[in-house]
């Protein structure tokens, strides 16, 4: 890793997340768990929008995959790190399946058919309660145990969390970084000009799907440890759109948006208590403003106005880089 | 026997109501290139409007109408179109859709915190009152909600095949450059779908609020079915968004009863899924007629 | 990201408030679809907080109220739950939905604050847990009141039984079947709908052509309303039995002249013939402009508690409080704003006397009283 300044920012982010809870109360460590969880989920839907500009109204079922996954799992005592895989690799083979008949055709087909597999997830988990336990839920899940770490406190866990999203952001990275990742970017920018470039672009949308849907799955493999119990109401369609204003709000196609997008959702509530009732609506006028004056949200704004104040400054023209990847 | 004709007939009063709903979608649809997330929420609340109009204005129900559908074709047609579309219509159909989904929760809230977050009763057009015909009941409500229904979609497809305007409104939302060429005011053309939206949109809202409530949430369901019923039946039809309004109605109501209520809401979603799958334009919809 | 965190930071610091000894803090459904249940419990606990207030707090402490939206997510409460208790709240009241109650009582437990929830499923108080303790008893102490109605009175062979499908209907419906069961009781039709169902033909169908001697119905309000038009344009005539949710106000104001005939077990109705109860109604409906249903009395009466178990203990002991509140009976006579006598168990469970009601001409008449569960 070369030593350049973009590099220096994320170190400092990575102290900041490290040093964040430090002397907080359980309240702060949960909703910063939490902030990663989404983020997890929301860079996933990244790929799928901000990248190959589908929309997908699924993330919360995938997510509903990977918790119930895990949480069958690990209930039977399987141990945490055997059973994330398993619900990450079902995430994705979901992900192609629902993928694949919805980008045979041209048009917003994948939103119809993940918002009908988002109700289709909720009713089984709802009904089937031989397995899920039904409206009841699953509860009493356990911490994974690492031996040495135990992540049974709040604050080990907000630990573990950080260290599974620095991993995750690797690899995401290196997905969005290589030849293939250049190629979705392609894709966004001129869909014919792709193809005629010889990029087969419904098996590049279809991987980037399957993939931000497999990170759901990631995201639902620890919501499950996190809550330590889940029922079928905490996935619905809401859900799915909830993280999807993550993505929009954060700023779709930059690689740090969706965990920008992730926290003004999490912390807004809190941010805007004293408009009482209020907030939703502040919410939702913020959205529609945001989307009519600057469609690249948050990280696109900022980008706007950092280079309007230090135009001639090569330090930003770094950082711009670096957010945009 | 009875049983299967009297949910036939429950399913066609209920279909025909979000066929109303879904005609809304496939107009939309061809003229902005958008789904309408806030459809459900379009039909929810031009109720509220007749609410404030009877409860704190003293208006009798008649000029409560009037004065809820004036409301709806200025907020819900022509400031939606103005205020949300226009800036938004060049940056695609993507940034459309998140913002019906935000001006969807705008609604919910406001009508929440304003009116209020419990369902209201909400006075029936039609007087109560029923025919038994050995066993069937046949309630003069569903009976008027589906004529109601087929005269106004007549009358919209007459509207859109026959006069100057509505052929003009087709030929906007077909090839908007073209039209252009041809003289045709386009963005003009385009709000009268907007206001043809918004009126479609109250009317439903007047029939199925006294069944349904009125209820800030209740255009969340109505608004995914008359969705699905859209696609279903070809979104470039109208005739395409009454069949599948229909058959969505009958359908919803003929599983429920015979086959399963714990799975009831799943039918519709596997029907849009094999539609995509099979029949990408729908049932009655032309494959070269659309616009994507 | 860095500014979120910097955000963060901020936020944090001006959260960090001196623990007061009088915190209560309210955590229920503002918005979202538990929002009429959970924004009804918060009006009847800040009546009562103004009660209190006005005459003098608790041991003379003024209390200092939070409210804490949920927006109606189990994992938004759990979140607000540990927020509550880090802030220092001396007792957290709510959450009303089950659903949420179940996953954030545990922060509670493991922290020692006691929790004063509106919620009914029978699960609830099954968990050991010590610190849990109800507004309004749970559904398997509701539900087999009613089982002596059908028996006897509606001499049922054959019932039906129509339930909204979530954990509040499931609760309910499965006391029901099992009661049922115990009487020698057919249940010949089981129908499930979704919460939020607004089109019950195919329901209604169903149960004309089951042929049952009563049907239990088991709906949210709104549910019920609809339910019961329904029920009026297919002409069913088979009685109608179910809970509060079934005759309440709410229900007779939406389904108008169809709600006429409908028999239920309730366990607080602000249309019981208790002159207490009648005069809280018309407090809260002057001071709110719209009328109390059961989750606002639970919210009242719930917050009065709090003042009279901890004056009894003559100090602000989590501890103590629970232990009080185990087996404790709180007359009315000498306790006034309990409206009704209240007794809580070792699990926290509640048991109270509970009314029979029928709604006539648009009214619910109260015609038997049910003793407390003992």
């Amino acid at each position: 890793m070369k030593f350049t300044k973009r590099n220096l920012w994320l170190l400092i982010g990575l102290a900041l997340l490290i040093l964040a809870p430090i002397g907080q109360g359980r309240y702060i460590v949960y909703t910063l768990t939490s902030w990663l969880v989404f983020s997890i989920a929301a860079m996933g839907l990244n790929l799928t929008l901000g990248y190959a500009g589908q929309i997908s109204l699924a993330q919360s079922a995938f997510m509903a995959v990977g918790a119930y996954i895990t949480a069958l799992l690990t209930l039977n005592g399987i141990h945490w790190i055997v059973a994330m895989p398993i619900a990450v690799l079902s995430s994705f083979v979901l992900g192609l399946l629902i993928g694949f008949p919805a980008l045979r055709v041209k048009g917003h087909f994948l939103a119809f058919v993940t918002l009908a597999f988002t109700t289709l997830v909720f009713l089984v988990l709802r009904n089937e309660d031989w397995l899920t336990g039904g409206p009841y839920g699953l509860s009493g899940m356990p911490r994974p145990d690492f031996g040495l770490f135990n992540t049974g406190k709040n604050i080990n866990f907000y630990y573990f969390t950080v260290f599974i999203f620095v991993i995750f952001s690797l690899l995401m990275y290196q997905i969005v970084r290589s030849p293939w990742g250049r190629a979705f970017k392609g894709l966004r920018e001129n869909e014919i000009r792709a193809e005629s470039l010889g990029v087969n672009t419904r098996r590049i949308t279809l991987l980037a799907f399957a993939i931000g849907s497999a990170a759901g799955g990631l995201a639902g493999s620890l919501m499950t440890p996190l809550v330590q119990f889940i029922e079928p109401g905490s996935f619905a369609l809401l859900h799915s759109l909830r993280i999807l204003l993550m993505v929009i709000v954060g700023g779709a196609g930059f690689f740090f948006g969706p965990v920008v997008g992730a926290g003004v959702v999490i912390m807004l509530p809190e941010v805007l208590r004293f408009t009482e009732g209020y907030y939703l609506m502040i919410y939702a006028v913020t959205v529609v403003v945001l989307i009519i004056f600057c469609p690249k949200g948050l990280v696109g704004l900022g980008e706007i106005i950092s280079r309007k104040i230090l135009k001639k400054k090569e330090v930003r023209k770094d950082f711009e880089q670096g957010a945009k990847l | 026997m009875e049983q299967l004709i009297q949910v036939v007939l429950s399913g066609l009063a209920t279909g025909s109501i979000y066929a109303l709903a879904a005609i809304g979608f496939t107009l939309i649809w061809q003229a902005a290139q958008t789904v309408n997330f806030a459809q459900g929420e379009f039909v929810m609340l031009p109720a509220f409007f007749v609410l404030i109009g009877i409860n704190f204005l003293g208006m009798p129900l008649w000029l409560a109408m009037l004065f809820g559908l004036a409301l709806s074709v200025l907020i819900l047609g022509v400031a939606f179109k103005r205020i949300l579309v226009d800036p938004l219509l060049s940056h695609g159909g993507l940034s459309l859709i998140i913002a019906t989904m935000a001006v969807a929760i705008l609604m919910k809230e406001l009508v929440k915190e304003f009116y209020s977050a419990e369902a209201q009763p909400y006075p029936a057009l039609v007087p109560q009152g029923a025919w038994d015909l050995s066993g069937v009941i046949i309630s003069l409500q569903d009976i008027s909600h589906l004529i109601i229904c087929f005269v106004v979609i007549v009358g919209l497809t007459l509207f859109l095949d026959k006069t100057k305007v509505g052929r003009c409104m087709q030929a906007a939302a077909q090839n908007a450059a073209v039209a252009e060429i041809l003289g045709v005011n386009v963005k003009r053309m385009i709000l009268y779908t907007f206001v043809v939206n918004a009126v479609l949109a109250t009317l439903a809202s007047f029939l199925i609020t006294p069944v349904y409530l009125a209820k800030f949430s209740s255009g969340e369901y109505l608004g995914l079915i008359a969705f699905i019923a859209a696609i279903v039946g070809g979104f470039n039809q109208v005739r395409g968004a009454l069949a599948g309004g229909l058959l969505i109605g009958v359908l919803d109501n003929i599983t429920a009863t015979y086959i399963t209520a714990e799975y009831r809401q799943a039918i519709p979603l596997l029907l849009l899924i094999a539609v995509i799958l099979f029949k990408p334009e729908g049932i009655l919809g032309k494959p070269e007629g659309r616009a994507v | 990201m860095f500014k979120q965190i910097a955000g963060a930071s901020a936020l944090m610091l001006a959260m960090a408030s001196p623990v007061h000894a009088v915190d209560i803090a309210i955590v229920a459904e503002l918005s979202g679809g538990g929002a009429p249940a959970g924004t009804q419990y918060r009006d009847g606990i800040m009546l009562a907080i103004e009660e209190i207030n006005a005459s003098g707090g608790i041991l003379g402490e003024k209390i200092k109220v939070t409210q804490h939206d949920t927006q109606t997510d189990p994992q938004i409460s759990k979140g607000l739950v540990t927020k509550a208790i880090d802030d220092g709240a001396y007792v957290i009241m709510g959450t009303v939905y089950s659903s949420s109650t179940i996953v954030n009582m545990f922060e509670a437990m493991n922290a020692g604050v006691p929790q004063i929830v509106g919620a009914e499923a029978p699960n609830i108080t099954q968990k050991g847990n010590p610190y849990v303790f109800r507004t309004a008893y749970g559904a398997h102490r509701g539900v087999p009141s009613l089982t002596g109605y059908f028996r006897d009175n509606l001499k049922a062979k054959k019932v039906a039984v129509t339930w909204v499908n979530n954990e509040f209907g499931k609760g309910g419906h499965d006391v029901f079947v099992a009661e049922m069961k115990k009487a020698g009781i057919n249940v010949i039709a089981d129908i499930p709908s979704e919460a939020g169902a607004a089109d019950f033909a195919a329901d209604v169908s169903r149960l004309k052509s089951a042929g049952a001697d009563a049907v239990f119905v088991y709906l949210h309000e709104e549910e019920s309303a609809r339910f019961l038009k329904e029920a009026k344009k297919q002409g069913l005539k088979t009685p109608l039995v179910g809970e509060v949710t079934l005759t309440g106000q709410k229900v007779i104001d939406l389904a108008g002249d169809a709600a006429n005939g409908a028999v239920a077990h309730v366990g607080l109705t602000a249309q019981a013939n208790v002159k207490s109860i009648q005069d809280f109604g018309k407090k809260f409906s002057a001071k709110y402009g719209h009328q109390t249903d059961h989750n606002g009395i639970k919210g009242y009466i719930g917050m009065w508690a709090v003042k009279y178990v901890t004056e009894m203990n003559g100090a602000f002991d989590q501890k103590k409080f629970a232990d009080k509140m185990h087996g404790l009976c709180l007359d009315v006579n000498k306790h006034p704003n309990m409206l009704l006598t209240t007794c809580w168990d070792k699990d926290g469970e509640l048991a109270r006397e509970s009314f029979m009601v029928e709604v006539q001409n648009g009214k619910q008449v109260v015609t038997t009283t049910v003793a407390a569960a003992k």
